[in-house]
C-alpha cells in the first residue's frame, strides 16, 4: 500500500515539475524560432518564469460565468488531469522504475489516455458558450477518429514485440530498436501523427483554434480550472512521447547513461519535435483532418498490418 | 438541415482584425449566413474634416488606415494640392513616392503576417514580418519622429528633408528584405497545408469583384490588370518601370500571393527612386492656410486598394465636406457573399486575405 | 472621354431629359436616375460604382455619384439634387452591388432614404439615433464645433 501512494506521490510530483519544465521548453523554442529571447527576467534565462505564472494561476480568481452546467463545469478538468495521472502508473521510466509493470499495460495506457476526450467533452458543453461547444465537438470527433489508426499502429508493435507489457517491449528491442525496422518505421510516423491530433497540437490544435474559436472548450475557464487543462495538456504531450519512446526508440536502453537519463532525453527529443511542428506549420482545417485519419492513415495502417503480418506468420 | 446557431463573432475577437462584429448563422460548422455590423470605430472625421483647416486635417487621415498612414496622407495631400493648385517640387515627389512605397511594403508584410496567424501558424510568420517592420518603422521614426501615425507629408511638399544616411539604409533593407521574401515563400507560400487552407477558398470572381468595387491587391488577384499607378500615374510614378502582379483564379492564396509579390515590385521602385531622387528643397514655399472653391475626386493606389478623397470647398478656411472613399469598406462588403456555403475556418481565411483595417472602414 | 460627350449620349437616349453639365459634373433629375445609371452601366461600359455620397448645401442635399469605366479609364461624377423636404432617390444597389453599403452609409450619416433598397438600415451609428450627424445643422449637446478658425497670416 505505502509503496503504490508513494509512487502516486512521485508521479504527481513529477507531472508538476515536467509541465513546468515544458511550458518554459516550449517558450523558449518559440523564441528562439522566432528570433526573440524568450522569458529573461525571473531567474536564469527565465527559468523561474513557470513558478510565477503558477503561484498567478493560485491566486487568481475563480471565474463561474452565467448558466453553465454547474456538474460537467466542475468536474471536466478532473476528467482531464486524473486520466493523465493514472498513465503514468505503467510508464517505464527504467528497469526498476516503473509503479506496476502489468501484463496488459499498453492496452492500459490507451484506454486511460483516450479518456480526456470525455473531460474536454464535458468543458465544452457545460461552459454555456458556443465557442466551447464547437471547440468540444470537433475534440470529439478528432479525438475519436484519430484513436483508430493510433491503436492500429500500436498494434504493429505488440505483433512484432509478443507482449503486452511494457517492459517486456522494451526488452524485445534490446537487439535494435523498434524505429529502424522498416514497417515500424512506417507505423510509427501513423503513430507520431496521430498523437499529434490525440493531443491536439498543430497541425492539429483544431478544436482550439485561437484564430476561429477563440480558445475551444477551455474559453470560459480560468484560475486553477484553467491550470489544471493546462498541464494535462502539456502532460499528454509528455505520455504520448513516452509512449513513443517505449514502443519504438528502445525505451530506456543505451550505453554509458542510466537508464532514466535516456528515457527521459528520447521523451523530450519527441516532445521537441511537437514543438518545433507548432511553431512552423499553419492548422488543418476539420474535414481535411477528419478524411486525411479515415481515408489515408487508417487504410495504410491496415495494409502495414496486412502485409507485415503476413510475412511474421510466413 | 439541422438547428441553426447564432455565433456572435466580434467585436472582440481574435482574428476579426479590430472591431467588426459578425453575426453568423452556423449550420453545424457551415456558415449559411452573415450579416455584418460595423461602426465601433466610428469617429466621425469626415465630420470633423468640416471643422479643420486643410492643414490641420492631415494627422487626422493618419487614424484612416493606421498601417499605411503615408499613403493616407499622400492622397490627401494630393487631393487638396489639386484643389488648391498647390505646386510641388520634383525632389519632394520622389520623397513621396520613395516613402509611399516603404509604407506599402511595410503593410503587406502585417497582411501576410496576419494572414498567416489566421491560418493557425502560432506567431511565427507574425514575428518575422513584424521584425522587418520595424526596420521601417525605425527609418519612419527618423525621418518624423513617429511610428505608426506619421503626419509627415504636408500640402506643398513633406514636413523634412530626409536625415543623412538613410538612402544607405533603405538600400541596405532593399537587400535584406529580398532574401527575406525567398524565406516567405519557402516558409508559408508552398507549404501543403497552407496551400490545402488557402487555395480553392473565397473565390472571388473577375465580374463580382467589379460589381462589389473591390480594388487593389483583391482585384488584381480575381485577374484584373489594374493599378493606378500604371493606369493613371500620379507623383512621377510613370518614370519608373515595374510589374503588376495578377492572380489568376481570386481565391484567398491568390490574395496573398499577389501581396508578396507586390512586396517585390515596390521595392524596384523604391530602387529606381533611390538612385534617381533629384537635388532640392522637399518643401514648396507654400502659404500656411488656404482657401478656395471647387470640387475633386482624386483616388491614389493605397495597399488596400484605392483611397478616395472627394473634397468640397466653398471658399472657406475649411472644407465644406471631405468624403473618404476607403478601400476596406467596399471590399468588406464583398465578405457576406464570400463567405456563405464555408466553414468557419474558411470564413476566418477569407476575412483574413480581404486583409481589412477597420480604422478606415469606420472612420 | 468627356462629360459633355457623356451628355450628348444621354441626351440622345432620352430626349425629353432635363440633364445639365455643370463644371463638377453632370445633373440630372431624380426622376431619371435608374434610368441613366442602367444606360450607363450597360451600354457605355461604367461597370464601377466607385463612390456614392452626398453634400449638404444647406437648402439641398446633393447626391452625388462617382461611376469609373475601365474600358475609357474615366471617372464621371453624376449628381442629383434633393430639396430638403423630399429627401427620397431611387436606389442603385440592383446595378451596382458596391452601392449598398455606400448607400447605406449615405442614409445614416444625411438621412436621404434609397427607395427599393435591399437592406436600408443604419451603418455606422446605432440602430436608435434619429439625427443625421453630416448634416450642416446637426446638433446635439454633446457636440461642440469648433469656432471657424480667423486664420494665420500665412
Amino acid at each position: 500500500m505505502i509503496p503504490m501512494l508513494l509512487s502516486g506521490l512521485a508521479a504527481i510530483g513529477f507531472i508538476a515539475f515536467s509541465a513546468m519544465f515544458l511550458i518554459w521548453l516550449e517558450r523558449k523554442i518559440s523564441a528562439w524560432i522566432q528570433n526573440r529571447m524568450g522569458p529573461m527576467m525571473t531567474g536564469f534565462h527565465g527559468t523561474l518564469q513557470p513558478i510565477a505564472d503558477t503561484i498567478k494561476l493560485l491566486l487568481k480568481e475563480d471565474i463561474v460565468p452565467k448558466g453553465v452546467d454547474f456538474l460537467s463545469w466542475w468536474l471536466a478538468p478532473f476528467f482531464v488531469t486524473v486520466p493523465v495521472v493514472m498513465a503514468f502508473l505503467v510508464i517505464p521510466f527504467s528497469p526498476k522504475w516503473i509503479a506496476l509493470d502489468l501484463n496488459v499495460g499498453v492496452v492500459y495506457i490507451c484506454s486511460v489516455t483516450s479518456l480526456c476526450v470525455l473531460g474536454i467533452f464535458m468543458a465544452g458543453w457545460g461552459s454555456n458558450n458556443k465557442y466551447s461547444l464547437l471547440g468540444g465537438m470537433r475534440s470529439a470527433a478528432q479525438i475519436i477518429s484519430y484513436e483508430v489508426p493510433l491503436l492500429l499502429s500500436v498494434l504493429l508493435v505488440v505483433m512484432e514485440a509478443g507482449t503486452l507489457s511494457m517492459q517486456g517491449i522494451i526488452h524485445a528491442q534490446s537487439h535494435g530498436w523498434f524505429i529502424l525496422k522498416p514497417h515500424l518505421t512506417l507505423a510509427f510516423l501513423i503513430y507520431f501523427i496521430s498523437a499529434t491530433a490525440e493531443v491536439n497540437r498543430v497541425p492539429f490544435d483544431i478544436p482550439e483554434a485561437e484564430s476561429e474559436l477563440v480558445a475551444g472548450y477551455h474559453t470560459e475557464y480560468s484560475g486553477m480550472k484553467f491550470a489544471m487543462f493546462f498541464v494535462a495538456e502539456y502532460t499528454n504531450m509528455f505520455i504520448i512521447s513516452a509512449i513513443a519512446t517505449t514502443l519504438f526508440l528502445g525505451g530506456w536502453q543505451g550505453p554509458w547513461l542510466p537508464g532514466v537519463v535516456w528515457f527521459l532525453l528520447k521523451s523530450y527529443g519527441v516532445i521537441v519535435l511537437l514543438m518545433w511542428m507548432r511553431w512552423t506549420l499553419p492548422r488543418v482545417r476539420m474535414d481535411q483532418m477528419m478524411s486525411f485519419a479515415w481515408k489515408v492513415l487508417t487504410p495504410i495502417a491496415l495494409l502495414n498490418i496486412l502485409i507485415s503480418g503476413w510475412f511474421m506468420v510466413k | 438541415m439541422g438547428d441553426l446557431v447564432t455565433i456572435n463573432m466580434g467585436p472582440q475577437h481574435p482574428s476579426t482584425h479590430g472591431v467588426l462584429y459578425l453575426e453568423l448563422q452556423l449550420d453545424g460548422e457551415v456558415v449559411v449566413g452573415c450579416k455584418t455590423h460595423l461602426g465601433y470605430l466610428h469617429r466621425s472625421i469626415e465630420k470633423i474634416a468640416e471643422n479643420r483647416t486643410y492643414t490641420q486635417f492631415i494627422p487626422f487621415t493618419d487614424r484612416l488606415d493606421y498601417l499605411a498612414s503615408m499613403n493616407n496622407n499622400l492622397g490627401y495631400c494630393l487631393a487638396v494640392e489639386k484643389l488648391l493648385n498647390v505646386a510641388v517640387t520634383p525632389r519632394a515627389q520622389y520623397l513621396r513616392v520613395i516613402i509611399a512605397e516603404l509604407n506599402r511594403v511595410v503593410s503587406h508584410l502585417v497582411a501576410i503576417g496576419t494572414f498567416a496567424q489566421d491560418l493557425g501558424a502560432y506567431a511565427t510568420p507574425l514575428f518575422y514580418a513584424f521584425s522587418d517592420r520595424e526596420k521601417i518603422v525605425e527609418l519612419f521614426d527618423s525621418i518624423c519622429g513617429s511610428r505608426l501615425t506619421y503626419n509627415y507629408m504636408r500640402i506643398g511638399g513633406v514636413s523634412g528633408d530626409i536625415p543623412a544616411g538613410t538612402e544607405q539604409v533603405i538600400k541596405d533593407f532593399i537587400k535584406y528584405e529580398r532574401k527575406q521574401l525567398i524565406e516567405y515563400n519557402e516558409l508559408l507560400t508552398y507549404n501543403a497545408i497552407f496551400l490545402a487552407r488557402s487555395k480553392n477558398i473565397g473565390i472571388l470572381s473577375k465580374e463580382a469583384a467589379i460589381n462589389y468595387s473591390v480594388t487593389g491587391p483583391i482585384l488584381r488577384a480575381s485577374g484584373v490588370k489594374w493599378d493606378l499607378r500604371k493606369e493613371e500615374p500620379y507623383l512621377v510614378y510613370d518614370q519608373f518601370n515595374f510589374d503588376i502582379p495578377v492572380g489568376t483564379v481570386g481565391d484567398s492564396w491568390d490574395r496573398f500571393k499577389v501581396k508578396l509579390d507586390e512586396i517585390e515590385q515596390s521595392l524596384r521602385i523604391i530602387e529606381q527612386a533611390i538612385g534617381a531622387i533629384p537635388e532640392g528643397n522637399p518643401v514648396s514655399k507654400v502659404n500656411r492656410v488656404f482657401r478656395g472653391t471647387g470640387e475633386i475626386y482624386l483616388r491614389t493606389e493605397n495597399p488596400r486598394g484605392e483611397l478616395g478623397f472627394y473634397l468640397v470647398a466653398e471658399g472657406g478656411f475649411n472644407p465644406t465636406r471631405c468624403k473618404i472613399r476607403s478601400p476596406s469598406f467596399s471590399n468588406l462588403s464583398a465578405l457576406e457573399e464570400l463567405i456563405k456555403g464555408l466553414n468557419i475556418s474558411d470564413a476566418v481565411c477569407v476575412l483574413g486575405s480581404l486583409d481589412i483595417v477597420m480604422g478606415e472602414i469606420d472612420r | 472621354m468627356q462629360n459633355s460627350e457623356i451628355l450628348s449620349l444621354i441626351k440622345n437616349k432620352f430626349p425629353e431629359l432635363l440633364a445639365e453639365e455643370t463644371p463638377h459634373g453632370l445633373v440630372i433629375p431624380k426622376t431619371n436616375l435608374l434610368d441613366v445609371a442602367r444606360f450607363l452601366k450597360t451600354e457605355l461600359g461604367f461597370e464601377n460604382c466607385h463612390c456614392v455620397t452626398a453634400v449638404d448645401r444647406k437648402d439641398r442635399i446633393e447626391v452625388v455619384y462617382h461611376f469609373y469605366s475601365f474600358t475609357y479609364h474615366f471617372m464621371l461624377t453624376l449628381k442629383i439634387i434633393l430639396s430638403m423636404n423630399d429627401l427620397t432617390v431611387e436606389s442603385v444597389a440592383s446595378l451596382w452591388r458596391s452601392a449598398d453599403w455606400l448607400e447605406r452609409e449615405v442614409y445614416d450619416l444625411f438621412g436621404v432614404r434609397f427607395l427599393n433598397h435591399p437592406d436600408l438600415r443604419r451603418i455606422m451609428n446605432p440602430d436608435e439615433w434619429t439625427d443625421y450627424p453630416l448634416r450642416k445643422d446637426f446638433k446635439r449637446e454633446d457636440f461642440i464645433p469648433r469656432p471657424v478658425s480667423p486664420g494665420l497670416k500665412g
